[in-house]
């Protein structure tokens, strides 16, 4: 028995790491986000490291590794507050294609990160008032809201039974959405008349896409809370106040611990949600609500907290402590807000209607 | 990630499961500890390697090597049948493995054997009116006249000291060197002349612990755990089980999944709680939580197999556990209303009142064995490296 990382999947994530932090610091995340620098270059570093192909079976020119791996890649990339399409291009969207199947050569684009896919679900998760797909004789109409990974190629859009479509981004309006989290692009789909591929009409595939993507959101949620807590540890022993460093008084202290409490055993649960999306079916769908949720609850404490941990100087822009408490707000709503997602964790076990 | 536990263990977890259902009928359910049932059915369990299993055999255990997973796999079995386990207490868990650690020959083969079967019954002397979280200060002392130690002073909150038949015992015996490594580690007997036990009612209106008074209790001097005056690592050896042992995951799920049988069967104006979407999702929260530790107690396991560090992930878990469960306690006292309230005998009871009577009980598992507040020491000093309090001078020793 071994509940944890392989050492291959423990030098996956110190390359990762490395990279990021050589390649992708504060300042580079920070003049994306300002506009004066595109993101795509770095997606085209990480697909050099393959971090695009991971999902992808080798046959396509994948790695042809498993969601567990992508679940790090992911924890990574929310250390680093790293931009990147990664969830809907290396993850949601090759999920989806695998399902369907026959989309070798698609695969083989985004396994080297020449293809994007932008995710459309919301609809299908939660429809606000403004916003709902409908499908019928090979064409889409209707709006699709927040989707995630704006500025993709193409976008899986779901219908509102729940059905999987893949459009061009060519064939329909669009337009991004400003968010206060200015490091992951969204955007707003309408469909007229749009024509589709339809990838599957299995509720089943969209559950699967579904789990695999908040999985990934619950790891990057990780990575972001860890990144935080770490801040807020070093800054406590280095800021001094009434001639003592501040992490000596023990309200800070126990405001650490408790980020530490909290977050540790999140590390087990992501780990075990993303090893069940491929090698525990029973208990997929269950462990990736309650991770998703979960998280989306620690993180939220964990980005405040260390937020406060940093007074003043947390508040402010010159940290850019913000980036990570913007990113772990993003994980919380996107694909389904913690109140929604637990009730699906109620439904799977049949004590909701 | 491999999360099977090998068939030669799955072999052994069959073994454990016929064991249990060619001898359940035997099992004890709610006897007490003294009853003949009780004490057959540990020597029982100890026989066939499910109690005691790694105690040496010269001790009367049963002299299996220490293997994480078949102990698992028996407290999984055992759990999930829901026959008793056999004995646990103070004794058994804390000054059985102190004494094989640290214990002289003698000692092991005196006090171990009767321990473990369950015929010599413990209570722990640790804390006192003066000395709960800042243990160290503790003033209860000890004097070596002739061949006796001669102890006085107080303890309190001795968990079943009415009870037990022998207490292990921390005293100062060096009164003038630094207050750590001024304190032995004693054993005697309760029956000694000189020692008081007055109860104390707890909250939930049992007398479970007790004040023990010391009045030139006289010891025999070789009734002492490693060196004088090493009393203080004697004592944190074993203070580390103790704590791990009070957040266990496993016990936390079977309580869950009473709380979902509880709302499944309480109704509010004719709907069942579970279908009210406050309460649920009050339970989904804390289904979401009791996992998380679940995960990371599968971990723990992993980490002890492999020799991978995870120290913080053990460091979390009495705070974390203890917390957990007292939330999940109100959650069933919530879903129950007015009726949550009932208590003692009353017709409306559900469950036997064990939701009240955990829901307090779990509060004082938050104090007992190191409070929350000095876990988040502990966490945020060892765990997180943050600095370690400053120290103040002792107030009257010092000035006086
Ligand atoms: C159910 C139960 C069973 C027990 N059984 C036994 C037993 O069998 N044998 C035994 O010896 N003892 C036993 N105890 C005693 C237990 O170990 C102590 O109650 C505990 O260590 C706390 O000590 P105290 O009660 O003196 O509280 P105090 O130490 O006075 O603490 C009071 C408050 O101050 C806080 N505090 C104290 N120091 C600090 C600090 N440095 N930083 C931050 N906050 C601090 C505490 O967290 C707490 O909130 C039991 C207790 C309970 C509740």
């Amino acid at each position: 028995m071994d509940f944890g990382l392989s050492e291959e999947q423990t030098l996956f994530q110190d390359t990762l790491n490395s990279f990021l932090t050589d390649q992708v610091g504060l300042e580079r995340v920070r003049r994306i986000a300002g506009g004066e620098e595109s993101a795509s270059a770095v997606w085209a570093e990480l697909a050099e490291l393959g971090v695009s192909a991971l999902l992808v079976p080798e046959e396509h020119g994948g790695v042809g590794l498993k969601p567990l791996d992508a679940a790090i890649a992911a924890e990574c990339l929310g250390y680093h507050a790293t931009p990147s399409p990664f969830l809907g291009s290396a993850v949601m969207g090759p999920t989806a294609l695998l399902l369907a199947g026959g989309q070798g050569e698609r695969l083989e684009r985004l396994a080297a990160g020449e293809l994007r896919i932008g995710i459309a679900l919301g609809e299908a998760i939660a429809a606000r008032a403004e916003a709902g797909v409908s499908a019928a004789d090979g064409k889409l109409n209707g709006k699709a809201l927040y989707v995630l990974d704006y500025g993709a190629d193409e976008y899986l859009v779901a219908d509102s039974d729940r059905g999987l479509h893949l459009v061009a981004a060519g064939d329909l309006e669009h337009q991004p959405l400003s968010t206060v989290e200015k490091t992951r692009p969204t955007g707003e789909l309408v469909l007229k008349d749009t024509p589709a591929i339809h990838l599957s009409a299995d509720p089943d595939h969209f559950q699967a896409v579904l789990d695999a993507g908040r999985v990934m959101l619950a790891a990057d949620t990780l990575g972001a809370a860890q990144n935080m807590l770490d801040q807020a540890v070093a800054y406590a022993q280095e800021r001094e106040q009434f001639n003592r460093p501040i992490g000596s008084f023990q309200a800070v202290k126990h405001m650490c611990a408790e980020m530490a409490a909290h977050l540790e055993p999140c590390r087990a649960m992501v780990w075990y949600a993303g090893h069940a999306l491929s090698e525990v079916p029973e208990e997929a769908h269950l462990t990736a609500c309650h991770a998703k949720a979960h998280l989306a609850e620690v993180g939220t404490f964990i980005a405040r907290t260390a937020t406060e941990v940093h007074g003043g100087m947390g508040f402010t822009d010159l940290l850019g402590l913000h980036y990570w408490f913007k990113r772990i707000g993003f994980n919380r709503q996107a694909l389904g807000a913690p109140e929604l997602v637990r009730e699906e964790a109620a439904r799977a076990q049949q004590l909701a209607a | 990630m491999d999360l099977s536990y090998g068939a030669e263990y799955e072999a052994f977890r069959a073994e454990v499961r016929d064991f249990i259902s060619a001898h359940r009928d035997q099992a004890p359910k709610g006897e007490g500890m003294r009853s003949e049932k009780v004490l057959k059915w540990q020597k029982l369990l100890i026989e066939h390697g499910y109690a005691a299993r790694t105690i040496p055999e010269a001790y009367g255990g049963f002299g299996a090597e220490p293997d994480v997973l078949t102990s698992r796999i028996i407290a999984e079995e055992f759990a999930n049948a829901q026959v008793s386990p056999g004995l646990g207490g103070q004794g058994i868990s804390m000054l059985v493995p102190t004494l094989l650690e640290v214990g002289s020959e003698e000692q092991r083969q005196a006090f171990i054997p009767p321990t473990i079967h369950g015929e010599m019954v413990w209570c722990q002397g640790y804390s006192e009116p003066g000395a709960g979280s800042d243990l160290a200060s503790l003033r209860t002392a000890a004097v070596l006249d002739g061949d006796e130690w001669v102890v006085n002073g107080q303890k309190i909150w001795t968990s079943t000291a009415h009870l037990a038949d022998w207490i292990f015992c921390l005293v100062r015996t060096e009164p003038d060197a630094p207050k750590h490594q001024g304190i032995s580690f004693l054993l005697f007997r309760m029956d000694t002349p000189g020692i008081e036990i007055r109860p104390l009612v707890d909250m939930t209106g049992t007398a479970n612990f007790n004040e023990v008074f010391f009045t030139d209790v006289r010891v025999p001097k070789q009734q002492i755990v490693g060196a004088r005056g090493q009393g203080w690592q004697v004592a944190n050896s074993i203070l580390r089980h103790e704590r791990a042992s009070l957040g266990d995951p496993n016990i936390m799920l079977s309580r869950l999944n009473a709380l979902i049988k509880l709302m499944q069967s309480e109704t509010i104006d004719g709907r069942r709680v579970i279908d009210l979407p406050a309460y649920r999702d009050r339970l989904m929260r804390i289904q979401g939580r009791v996992m998380a530790l679940g995960f990371n107690d599968m971990r723990l396991l992993s980490a002890r197999i492999n020799q991978k560090d995870a120290s913080l992930a053990g460091m979390v878990v009495k705070l974390q556990g203890t917390e957990l469960r007292h939330e999940l306690e109100q959650l069933g006292i919530d879903a129950m209303g007015e009726l949550g309230l009932a208590y003692g005998k009353n017709p409306y009871l559900r469950d036997h009142g064990n939701w009240q009577t955990h829901y307090m009980y779990y509060l004082g598992l938050i104090i007992g064995g190191g409070t929350s507040q000095i876990q988040k020491n502990i966490i945020s000093e060892r765990g997180l490296g943050l600095p370690r309090e400053p120290k103040v001078a002792a107030k009257a020793a010092a000035s006086a």
